[in-house]
Formats: structure tokens, sequence, C-alpha cells
């Protein structure tokens, strides 16, 4: 129980009043198999969720449904104000505030990691090619990897591929970011930059919806660990709460399967 | 909203409207492309459908009793024999028909896993059938059975006899300037790409042009061979030059580890290929082979060329035959839907084998 | 000698296994064996040409042909050399390979991306079409659209006719010819104005995003200057052509153009045939575009459009170009089917009339075959050029 007993400085809280993501009973199918099940699970401006469960347990297609990768079939998603629905215009909007990381990063090959950068400012935002070259270089600096923006990802390690792809989603500015397990195609020693990079994302006050099984990761950031099974929110409380006095059965040996490695 | 617990999908029933609605109607240019379709559909299939089976005829047995307006097969079927077996002896059909199923029956056992000593089996399949199968369809005397010679030998047997024999004697030396292409050796590598480059760039037809008037040529004056022979030795070195490069994508395609632990073991270069490498290799490309012997297998029409009467040399003699003129039509549309019955099976076996291997590489 | 000696191998024949000696032997007996077998060939063919009594080189090239030739691109008489005839069959096989490239890749295109279609039906076609074509020998095909379809075609006098203006019959397919007239200039000016403009418009366009952000749709602009320059020129100095029309003149068509039978069967058939290749090739391509990218460019908020264009087609054009450029290669190739029905490309014409007239055998393949040769290697050379250009690049 080594990270129990680490003393973890916990991050500042920047929770608002402010509903980000409102998600009401919401159902999910693919095809007969039912993998959502009455999801209800309100996100404030500044609040940082760790979403965990066991594979397959649907964590994915919950994130997924956020910027609408996915479609859900019944219930509500209201992203900052606006609803999911079959409009065109309501889900580009939402995508603009969104921004997502893929657990294989999904860079664009043919693409240097400036131009990675810069691709949707211009063409989504209609930004000046100089002024969002600036922006990109502003923010590789940031995920320190600034000296490498014109290679191709192909030349890159796996963890700066990854920050490439932290720094592409923050230069559309997004109100919230979705990341989808972002460490864990990663080898050991690469996590950790990844993670201080999402850690120095948190304490900036950004919204966070985070897929990941980095159990210390979620001590220092989370305001709230949500714990899914089967297509359900098990349970959800802060972490201090969560890892020590874990409510649920399901719960319980699921962390104690994680954490007892 | 509904209090109840909402666990069943909201359309449970995969019902008829709603998959055309997705599928066809799902939007204007979708809905437009569909009506398309089905006015294309509409214009075109009834007519051949007609033509083909209900306005054609199937029974009589001259051109009198064709009606018109649709297909005529009594064409094919008056000249379906000569479409087989071209002129060999009609007396003799039976060694043909003998040697195919001596192929198919003696090959069966391979096709079962569970087949004692399937491997010996297969060497002694692959090294004898070849010869029994000569025997019977040229005869040359040997055990009372009379010569047939080449020039009478004709139709779908001819095609399967150059395909199978092409291919046959294609591998042996593709797989030799395959690893020759790799080589260490510098003026062996150089041989070889120029070799396969040269037979990759020309077309057939210059091949058999070349086969049919230079052979002789290059040959001592005294010597001279069958024209099918001739005809073969193109095909033969036409076809190594592709099955060497096929080759070459299953040898570049082994790990490195895997020719490392062979010098590891201390094996010789021809140790290494024989035991390690080209077993797997070989395994790795059989689709690729497959699909050479589909493309070699439409190419034997070229023979038409230097004269040989193949399958599709076969019908179109027919249809310029002044007793059948005017059933052109009829004569193409049945050698396309036999090579397409050949092309199309083997291409579906080549993507079986393909699944299975890549099936077999993940475990 | 002490037994360490022995073990290391020190002998009288120690170089027998020297792996440097091995491989030089190697290759001088590779070389040899290939230089023997040459000299054979060589000599056998030098006896029989002089048995024969047959010329050997290149003389016979400045000989007038004395034969008429079916379809010439360039001027030819019957006094003109062998050397002309050569050229006339290149030009033949070079116009076949080219109408048949650009058909083959228009409709191989829609195919491919009609295989990947929403609609199910078109789908289905789309496959359907693919192996049908692909699974028929090209020579079959080209004898059944020769043979079966336009050697089946009514005389002159009961031409099918479209429009009025084309005509299709046994002699072959009759269309207006172009002739220019007064306002074919004005025109031209004003199509190289417009396509001028374009480019500068273009260049504009993307400087003001470049620094304003503001996209500029360049597309209608463009469109309306392609078109309406040349409209309005027309309007002003009249029709750039007057069309000369095939007219029936006793039991022929006098004037237009005449594409031959032979040209048309070989033109449709190969076209045909290799868009179905093109079609698999074009699939293969936008399928290799993983998923995750497109998901990546759908979370960036990039618009269908923009997802395609900027995406996925550059990854996929990667993966196409160079298994297309080869279906571009079988055709060029496999267009030497004409000389089957008679189509006076290459192969046809030289390796098979020529030859026959002169008998020199070993010089006319020698020369058709170096043509092949010639277009295969530059085609590789420029593709092993693009490949390496195009790589993605990897650590
Ligand atoms: N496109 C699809 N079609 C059918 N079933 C799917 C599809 N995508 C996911 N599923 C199923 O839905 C379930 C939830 O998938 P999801 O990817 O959300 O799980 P997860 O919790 O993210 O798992 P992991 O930790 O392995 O990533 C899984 O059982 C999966 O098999
Ligand atoms: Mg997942």
């Amino acid at each position: 129980m080594e990270l129990m007993e680490e003393t973890l400085t916990r991050l500042e809280s920047h929770k608002t009043q402010e509903v980000m993501i409102l998600m009401e009973r919401v159902n999910k199918w693919y095809q007969d198999f039912h993998v959502l099940k009455d999801i209800d699970l309100t996100v404030m401006a500044g609040e940082r969720i760790v979403i965990c469960g066991p594979s397959g347990s649907g964590k994915s297609t919950l994130i997924r449904c956020i910027n609408r990768l996915e479609a859900h079939q019944r219930g509500r998603i209201v992203v900052d104000g606006i609803e999911l629905t079959e409009d065109v215009k309501a889900i580009d909007a939402i995508r603009r505030e969104v921004g997502m990381v893929f657990q294989h990063f999904n860079l664009f090959p043919h693409l240097t990691v400036l131009e990675n950068c810069t691709l949707a400012p211009i063409w989504v935002k209609k930004m000046p090619k100089k002024e969002a070259e600036a922006l990109a270089l502003q923010y590789l600096q940031r995920v320190r990897i600034a000296d490498q923006a014109h290679k191709y990802p192909g030349q890159l390690s796996g963890g700066q591929q990854q920050r490439v792809a932290i720094a592409r989603a923050l230069c559309m500015k997004p109100k919230i970011m979705l990341f989808d397990e972002p460490t864990s195609a990663l080898d050991p020693e690469m996590v950790k930059e990844v993670l201080d990079t999402m850690i120095e994302l948190a304490a900036e006050g950004m919204t966070m919806l985070c897929v990941t099984h980095e159990m210390g990761f979620a001590r220092t950031v989370a305001d709230r660990v949500i714990f899914m099974d089967r297509g359900e929110i098990v349970e959800q409380a802060p972490p201090e709460e969560f890892f020590l006095h874990p409510k649920e059965e399901r719960t319980r040996r699921f962390l104690g399967q994680i954490l007892h490695h | 909203m509904s209090s109840s617990p909402s666990l069943r999908p909201p359309v449970v029933r995969i019902d008829v409207l709603r998959w055309l609605r997705e599928n066809l109607f799902s939007g204007p240019v979708n809905t437009a492309l569909t009506l398309l379709a089905i006015y294309l559909l509409w214009r075109f299939v009834p007519p051949v459908l007609d033509w083909l089976f209900f306005d054609a005829t199937w029974q009589g047995s001259s051109r009198a009793d064709c009606h018109p307006g649709g297909a005529c097969w009594i064409f094919i079927g008056q000249r379906f024999g000569q479409f087989l077996y071209g002129f060999y002896p009609i007396e003799q059909r039976w060694r043909v028909d003998l040697a195919a199923l001596s192929i198919i029956v003696l090959a069966a056992p391979l096709f079962f896993s569970r087949f004692p000593q399937r491997r010996r089996w297969a060497l002694g399949y692959f090294l004898l059938t070849p010869l029994l199968v000569w025997w019977l369809l040229y005869g040359a005397g040997i055990l009372g059975l009379a010569t047939v010679p080449t020039d009478q030998w004709g139709g779908l047997m001819l095609t399967l006899v150059i395909a199978s024999v092409g291919i046959a004697g294609a591998l042996p030396l593709g797989i030799l300037l395959a690893l020759g292409r790799r080589s260490q050796l510098p003026a062996i590598r150089i041989v070889c790409i120029t070799f396969i480059e040269f037979w990759r760039g020309v077309p057939l037809i210059t091949v058999l042009f070349m086969s049919s008037v230079m052979l002789p040529l290059f040959l001592p004056e005294q010597m001279s061979i069958d024209k099918l022979v001739r005809a073969l030795i193109a095909v033969i070195l036409f076809e190594a030059a592709y099955l060497a490069e096929v080759v070459r994508g299953g040898l570049q395609a082994i790990p490195k580890g895997q020719y490392e632990a062979t010098h590891a073991l201390g094996l010789s270069y021809w140790q290494s290929m024989g035991l390690v490498i080209l077993p797997q290799a070989l395994r790795l490309v059989i689709p690729g082979i497959v699909n050479t012997f589909i493309a070699l297998f439409k190419d034997t029409s070229l023979v038409i060329i230097i004269g040989l009467a193949d399958f599709f040399t076969a019908v179109h003699r027919a249809t310029v035959d002044p007793e059948w003129l005017g059933f052109s039509t009829e004569g193409y549309v049945f050698a396309a839907f036999v090579y397409f019955l050949f092309c199309f099976g083997m291409s579906r076996y080549s993507i079986a084998l393909e699944k299975r291997l890549a099936r077999s590489e993940k475990r | 000698m002490t037994p360490g000696e022995t073990l290391r191998g020190g002998g009288p024949r120690r170089w027998l296994y020297d792996p440097k000696i091995r491989a030089l032997a190697a290759q001088i007996l590779t070389v040899l064996a290939i230089a023997l077998f040459a000299g054979w060939i060589v000599h056998n063919t030098v006896h029989n040409l002089t048995v024969r009594g047959i010329a050997s080189g290149f003389g016979f090239l400045k000989n007038p042909a004395g034969f008429g030739i079916l379809q010439t691109l360039i001027d030819y008489r019957e006094t003109d050399s062998f050397a002309r005839v050569f050229v006339i069959g290149l030009l033949n096989t070079l116009l076949v390979a080219a109408l048949g490239i650009v058909f083959a890749t228009v409709l191989g295109f829609l195919v491919g991306i009609g295989r990947l279609a929403e609609n199910a039906l078109i789908r289905g076609l789309s496959a359907l079409y693919v192996e049908t074509f692909r699974n028929v020998p090209p020579l079959l095909q080209i004898f059944f659209w020769y043979f079966a379809v336009l050697r089946a075609m009514p005389s002159p006098r009961q031409s099918h006719e479209f429009l009025g203006a084309f005509f299709l019959n046994i002699r072959g397919l009759y269309v207006p010819r172009p002739i220019p007239a007064e306002g074919f200039a004005p025109i031209v000016l004003a199509l190289g104005i417009a396509l001028a403009a374009v480019i500068i418009l273009r260049r504009w366009a993307r400087r003001r995003q470049e620094h304003t952000g503001e996209p500029f749709s360049t597309g209608r602009v463009a469109l309306l200057l392609l078109f309406g320059l040349p409209l309005a020129a027309r309007l002003i100095f009249g029709a750039p052509f007057t069309w000369e029309l095939p007219q029936l003149q006793g039991f022929n068509f006098r004037g237009g153009w005449v594409l031959l039978p032979e040209l048309v069967a070989l033109t449709v058939a190969l076209s045909l045939y290799t868009a179905a290749f093109i079609a698999e090739t074009v699939r293969a391509g936008i399928q290799s575009v993983p998923r995750g990218q497109i998901e990546a460019a759908i979370a960036l908020g990039l618009t269908p459009r923009q997802r395609l264009r900027l995406i996925v087609l550059p990854q996929a054009m990667r993966v196409i170009i160079p298994p297309l450029t080869s279906q571009y290669l079988n055709l060029t190739k496999n267009s030497s089917l004409g000389a089957a029905i008679g189509y006076p490309d290459l192969v046809g014409l030289f390796a098979g009339t020529v030859l026959n007239q002169t008998g020199q055998a070993i010089e006319t393949i020698a020369m058709t075959m170096a043509v092949y040769l010639l277009i295969s290697l530059t085609i590789s050379l420029v593709m092993n050029w693009y490949n390496r250009r195009m790589a993605l690049v990897e650590r």
C-alpha cells in the first residue's frame, strides 16, 4: 500500500457554481448491448473528475458521448449550456469547447508537430496563420516540447507525442478537456512527464474528465473519483473518501485489485 | 419523463422500413443515388435476364431451333466437347477425364489435416502426379497408350495444363530469384534484379512472340521444339519474375531475429534458408501465389496469338465457324462465366487463406 | 604442429573455407555460366541467320514499308520507312494508353469510393462491378466488345444515331470534328486569362487567410471566371469551332472523325478492366487511414469536408499512388493485346506486320521490348523517388 502512505499535497480546487456538463439518465446501446445505463452526472466548471472501472465498463463510451464521437440514444446531455441533439450547429459548437486526448495519441502523421497544433485554429477558428503558430508555440512551450515543433510525430517518443496531443487540444482554448487513458499506451518512464503536464493543467483550473487508472494522479488532482462498472456509475466520492472508505463492495474489490499490485 | 428504468434499446426490432431509411434514403444525395441505381437496375437487369434465361433456347440440335430474341445455348451445348478437350481425339477423351479425376482424388487427403503422413503424401503427390498426368495425356506409347501429339490438345484442358505447369515451373525459379535478389553477393544480386525487372517490364504477348519466333533461332539448327513447350518456357520465365517479387515480400516479412538465430546456431546459408526461413516465408505468401496463379490463368488466353487452341481460342474459333455465325455473344458470355467461376473461386480461397494466416499470426 | 593450431583450422586448404573467397568464387562462376550460355545462344543465332540468309542489323529501318496502316496519327504513305512505322505504332500505343488511363482513373475512383458508400445499393453495385470485370481475362473482354458488339453493328446506312451528330456502325464511331473558326483565338485567350486569374485569386485568398484568418472560398468565383470569360468571348466574337458533322454519302460517312472499332473496343475493354483494379486500390487506400485519425479530426471540430481534404485524402493518396501507377503500367502493357484484333499498336504493327515483312525477328522484338522496358523503368524510377519523398517520417 505504498501509494496510500505517500503524502501527496492536494491541488487547490477551482470548483465554481457554474454547471459545465450535465448528463441526465443517459442511455446508450450497441445493437442490443446496453453500454450506458441511466447515467446521471453533473460537472461544475473547474472541477476535475477521474473515472475508473474495469475494462469494458463503458468509461470511454461515456466521455466520447460528451463530444458526440458516440451518439447516446436516451436522456439529455448539456455541455456549457448547449444541449447535444442531432443539430449539427450545436454539435460543432460543443466540439469547439471540448478538447480530447486519446489513448493512442492520434497525431496526424503527415503534418509536423506545429501543423498538428495549428490545423484546427486555422480551419475551425479561422485564425490567421501567424497568430495560430504563435499560439501553438506557446502551448508547445508549456508542454516543454517547443524545440521539436518542426519534427514529424513519427520522430517523437510516446510521451512526447502525447504531450503534443495535449498541446494540440489546448490550442483550441477548450473549456473542458477529456482524457481517455492518456498514459496507458506509454512506457513507465514516460508516464510521469505526461501526468506532470496534466497536473499543471489542473492547477490552472481547467475542467477535466479523465479516464485513468493512475491512482496517485487521482489523489493529487481529482475533486471527485467516479467508479463505473457494467455501464453504471456505481460510486462517486472525493478521493480521500473513495480510497479510504469505499461504500460499495464492487469498488472495494476493484481497488483491491489495482492497488495491491 | 417516465420513471421506469429504461432497459431496452429504443428500437429493438430491425424493421425493413428503418433499414431502408438509414441505408438508402438518409439524405438528398443518398436518395438521388438510390433512385439512379434503381433506375439503372430496372433498365438493364430484366432485359439481360430475359436474354440469358427466360427468352433463351435451351433445347435443340441445330441453329434452326434457336428462337430469336434470346440467347441460344444450343450452340454451347453442341460445341461443349471442343471447349473442354479441343481436338483431342474423341475416343481418347477418357484419358483427359481420368487425369483430371486422379488430380482431384489424389489431392483430397491434403485437405484433411488429420490424414496421417500428410507431408509424405504431399511430396509424392507433387512429384508423381505430373508424371502420371503427362503419361495419360501424351501417352507416348508407354504401356499401350497411343501418343496424342500436343497440337491436338486444346480447350479448357490446355488452359489448365499451361496454367499449372506454368506456376509449378515458375515457383522454384522464382524462389531462387528472390533469394538471389536479397543476396549479399553483388554480382548475383545484379543478375537477379536484371532478370526480374526485364520480364516484369515487358508485356506477356511480346514474350510469347519471342518464344515463337526467336527461340528457334537461339537453339542449334537440328533441335526443334514443340510449340506448346515453347509457350510453356515463355510463361515460366515470365511468371517466375512475378513470383520472385511475391516471395521476396515473404522473405522481408520474416523478422531479423530469425536470421540472426540461424547464424547463432551455426547453420549454413542453404540450411538456414531451407530449414527455417523459406518454410515460414512461403507460408506467408501462399495468398500471393494464388493471386499470381489467377493472373496467369487469365493470361493463358494470350496463347491465341501464337496459335495454341486453349479454352478461349476454342470458344473464339467456334464463334467464327460459318455454321454458327452470329452467336459470338453467347460464346463470349459463356467463356466469361467459366473464367469468372475459376478466378472468383480462387480469389475467395486466397482471401480465406489470408484471414486464417492473420489469425494464426496473432496467436 | 601443436593441437591448438589444428583447432584453429590452419592448414593448406584453409582458403577453401574462407567466406570471402567462396563468395568471390560463387560470383565468378555465376557470371561465367551466364556468359557461356549467352555465347552459346549468340553462336546458334548467328549460325541460324546465315543458314536462312537473314542479314542482321537495323539497316532495314530505312527501307520503305510498302503497306497501308489502319490508323495513323501522323502523316504516312506506303513509301515511308519502317522507322516511321515504328513511330506510328508507338503513337497508337500511347493513344490507347492515355485514353484508357483517363477513363479507368475516373471510373475506378468512382467505383472505389462507391464501395465505401453509406448507400447499401451503391456499395453492392460497386462490388458487383469489381468482381465481374477483374475476374474475366482482358483479352476476352476486348474480343467481346470487338466481335460481339462492334462488329455486329449495322452497316453505315442503318447506323445508330445519337444527338444527330454521333453515328455508330460497323466501320466505327463517327464523331463531329471541330474546325477552328473566328472565335477560336479569343476563347483560348479568355480561357488563359481566366486560368491566370484563378491562380492569382487562390494565392491571394491563401495569403489573406494566413494573415487575417478570414477564409475566402475561391470555388465559386473560380467557376464563374472559368466559364464566364470564355462564354463572354463566345458571345462577342462568335463560335470557336464550326463542327464538321459526319454525313452519310452513298454507302459511307464523310467528314467528322472516325474512331475505329478496334480503338473503341480496346479502349473500352481496358478501361473497364483496369478500373476494377483501381477501385480496389482506392478502397484500400481510404481504408488504410486509421479510424483514430478521423476521430481526432472530429474532436478538433473539423467539418466532414475538411476532414476529407486535410486528413483522409493526404494520407490515403500516399497509399494509393504507388499501386495506381503500377495499374497504369499494366494498362499500357495490356494495350498490346490490341494486336489480337488488328489494332495497329507497337506490338501488332512492328513486332507483327513488320516482322513478317522483313523477317528481322530479333531486331523488331528487341526494339518493341525496349520501348516497354524504357517506360517501366522510367515509371519505377519516378515511383522510387516519390516513395522516398512521401514516406512518413519515422524515427
Ligand atoms: N462500436 C462498438 N460496437 C459494439 N460494442 C462496442 C463498441 N464499442 C464498444 N463496445 C462495447 O461497449 C463496452 C464498453 O466499451 P468502452 O470502450 O466504453 O469500455 P471501457 O470502459 O473504456 O474499457 P477499457 O478500459 O478497456 O478501455 C465494451 O464491452 C465494448 O465491447
Ligand atoms: Mg476505453
